[in-house]
């Protein structure tokens, strides 16, 4: 058996979430280093599915029905994106009022800059190139094509690391964050991929998590009107590659 | 949707797409075909009917909320909704915050359960084998899964030492699998 013995009877266990303690978080670790041990857990909650399969009884009332239907019909497509992850959606909607705040501001300060101090032109370019790059995260945010990807690992971490790309095919816009990331090894970075519907897909930015995991992709350059099935991420030299390197770490849909 | 297309019975595959779009029809189709799973397995861990009944709610409004989260690559809807409404009843019945997001279920059952008549077929013979098992290691496996016991928990209420009660555990689910591999 490619799973390893001693973890056998725990990674059952752990299945069906009845491991607990110093175990559980001994097998946790070992999980995060061993793909055989994480197959056999996905196959073993499989198995433990076919348990709950087997329930039977009596049908739900009627009523539960139409208040189901009652509720979807109150929550229309376009606020859905925005409730299901409501601490990303909150984290977004703080960084674009806080980054109008800064266009704002910047606008400001050009207006007065151009008429009292020609002589700080550089200055002023500088601040129009950030109020423009404040403006196309408003711009994409905002588009009412804007659909959000949550990446999500493919194989199973105790911290699970995860990303949120927002996607605007109209602005060929994409702002990504992530959170969780593993640290890379030497010379390589993680690289984005824009999965078209059809097609090879796209490199869209390589980034490296900072000390606690973190990073962020904005606006890198993406062909126009390119329509994302999904994003993906590959780890890759520091430069950059044509072409995903398999495996892939994290793949989500658009949602 | 048109009521034609509802007629032509799509696959589970085509009616997530739909809900994708915000298709309300599509979801309506996936709450008439699931929710006798999920109301099952939410009442049998909760034997409360209202709770079962908001299990059952917020279980298909995460669904209408957040579609992308089940991948038809890596499962079939059914065993993906009774799982994640299983985690949802449990976490309830032990009073603790999810253990799970809806977007961490990784569901991958073998054979395939896409079809009524294929999960009909298989559920049977795991009913059969959960039959003649030991009622002492189907017991063990209940207890975990449905009522939520840690294998300590489970050890100290049967009064059976601990390793006793991770090798019933570990070979009641190595039966299942062979039961439905047996196809």
């Amino acid at each position: 058996m490619s799973v390893h013995e001693q973890f056998a009877e725990d990674l059952a266990l752990y299945a069906l979430g009845a491991l607990e303690g110093g175990e559980r978080a001994s097998l946790e670790k070992h999980l995060e280093e061993c793909a055989s041990c994480r197959r056999e857990l996905e196959q073993l909650r499989g198995d433990a599915a076919l348990l709950a399969l087997t329930t039977s009884g009596p049908r739900p009332p009627a009523r539960a029905k139409s208040r189901l239907i009652d509720a979807v019909a109150r929550e229309p497509r376009v606020q859905r994106a925005k409730l299901r992850a409501p601490l990303w959606a909150l984290l977004g909607w703080l960084a674009t009022a806080a980054m109008i705040l800064v266009a704002v501001t910047l606008w400001m300060q050009n207006t007065h800059l151009i008429s009292t101090v020609t002589s700080l032109s550089g200055m002023l370019e500088k601040e129009k190139s950030e109020s423009e790059q404040a403006r196309r995260i408003a711009e994409i945010l905002h588009a009412p094509d804007a659909a959000s990807y949550v990446i999500m690992p493919v194989s199973i971490r105790t911290m699970p690391p995860s990303g949120k790309a927002i996607y605007s095919r109209e602005r060929s816009g994409l702002i990504f964050m992530a959170s969780n990331l593993k640290p890379l090894p030497a010379q390589k970075a993680y690289e984005l991929w824009l999965i078209p519907m059809q097609g090879a897909p796209i490199p869209a930015g390589m980034f490296k998590p900072d000390t606690h995991g973190s990073a962020m992709v904005m606006n890198p350059r993406l062909p126009v009107g390119v329509e994302a099935k999904a994003f993906a991420i590959t780890i890759e030299p520091e430069q950059g590659s044509n072409t995903p390197t398999m495996p892939i770490v994290m793949m989500g849909a658009g949602g | 949707m048109s009521t034609a297309a509802k007629n032509l019975g799509l696959n589970d595959g085509a009616l997530v797409s739909a809900v994708r779009s915000g298709n309300q029809d599509a979801m309506a189709q996936l709450y008439d075909r699931y929710s006798s799973v999920v109301y099952a397995v939410a009442l049998r861990v909760l034997t409360d009917a209202a709770a079962a009944e908001d299990v059952l709610q917020e279980i298909f409004m995460q669904l209408w909320r957040n579609p992308g989260s089940f991948d038809a690559s890596r499962g079939n809807l059914a065993p993906w909704l009774a799982v994640i409404a299983r985690n949802r009843a449990v976490d309830l019945l032990r009073k603790r915050k999810p253990q799970t997001e809806i977007t961490e279920a990784v569901v991958s059952v073998e054979p395939d359960m896409a079809s009524e008549a294929d999960r009909g077929r298989n559920v049977e013979k795991i009913r059969a084998v959960l039959k003649e098992m030991p009622a002492s290691q189907r017991s063990a496996l209940e207890m975990a899964y449905f009522e939520g016991y840690s294998h300590s928990e489970i050890a100290e209420k049967t009064k059976e030492p601990l390793g006793t009660i991770k090798t019933r555990i570990r070979t009641g689910l190595m039966l299942l699998r062979k039961a439905v591999e047996a196809t």
